[in-house]
């Protein structure tokens, strides 16, 4: 039977909004206090839903210690007290939590084998979240 | 279509083995869960049925059945037990969450009178949750 696993994780970083397809006043506008050249801080959370038949001998989807293990370190490690301005793949694209979520999901999909993406979900801050499923739409 | 989402809390313990493992694969695989004086955790449950609206009552179920239902179903089964010893569906199968969403969908759907069962999740601590959609779910088809 197929059974759908979510795991929640947690990480801290910086970004400052600012597309250099704008001018200065457009990125005032388009993105307000988030534009503040010096940057700001969130503590995002990270869920991250795979799915996949319940392994009879097991009980499991996968083992959760070879998703947190990926998680760990492909994406906590490389994300969590960074400022995502200074990364390669924010060097052409706005660090918009958007962005953000399609990075992660890329990330898991090209290398976490042990059972099927479904989605990422992630939150901002706790008044926003965004999800991205590449090119199925969420499951709810 | 409305969908309408019913929480409920229970406490348990578990543990996991699997005896057609050895001693050394169990520990491997299952690391701390493996400990067989067992453990516990809070669990949340969301169940989540869908229907369409009566036009007398306004509603998609009625709550109050479907709370009794998940009490009697559910809680009176699972809340302060040892799963491995005291839920049948564990006597043989191992009680990871998993699991644990299937066997409440299977004690819960045959009892729902009016409205269809759509989705049972199982938090098993506030960072881990499973969903499960049933057998045969609809959306599997199109996703």
């Amino acid at each position: 039977m197929k059974a759908h696993l979510t795991r929640r994780y947690r990480f801290s970083a910086s970004h400052r909004l600012h597309s250099t397809e704008m001018s200065a006043d457009e990125n005032r506008v388009t993105y307000g206090k988030c534009n503040n050249p010096h940057g700001h801080g969130h503590n995002y959370a990270l869920e991250v839903t795979v799915s996949g038949q319940v392994d009879q001998s097991t009980g499991m989807v996968c083992n959760l210690v070879d998703l947190d293990g990926f998680v760990e370190r492909e994406v906590l490690s490389r994300y969590h007290l960074e400022n995502l301005n200074t990364l390669q793949e924010f060097a052409q694209q706005v660090p918009t939590t958007e962005n953000l979520s399609v990075e992660i999901f890329e990330i898991l999909q090209r290398g976490f084998y042990h059972a099927h993406l479904e989605r990422v979900r992630l939150e901002e801050t706790m008044m926003n979240s965004f999800e991205y499923a590449g090119t199925a739409e969420p499951k709810h | 279509m409305v969908y309408l989402t019913r929480k409920a809390e229970f406490s348990a313990s578990h543990f996991y083995h699997n005896p057609d493992f050895t001693p050394e694969e169990n520990q491997r695989i299952f690391g701390k869960c493996n400990n067989p004086n067992g453990h516990g955790h809070n669990y949340t449950l969301e169940v989540t049925v869908k229907g369409e609206v009566d036009p007398r009552s306004g509603f998609v179920v009625d709550l109050k059945q479907l709370k009794e239902v998940m009490n009697h179903e559910v809680l009176d089964a699972m809340d302060h037990r040892f799963l491995n010893k005291e839920v049948p569906e564990f006597f043989k199968c191992i009680p990871t969450t998993e699991n644990l969403a299937i066997a409440v969908w299977q004690r819960l759907e045959s009892k729902l009178q009016k409205a269809r069962l759509h989705r049972v999740r199982v938090y098993e601590t506030p960072d881990l949750f499973v969903d499960f959609y049933g057998e045969n779910d609809p959306l599997e088809a199109t996703s």
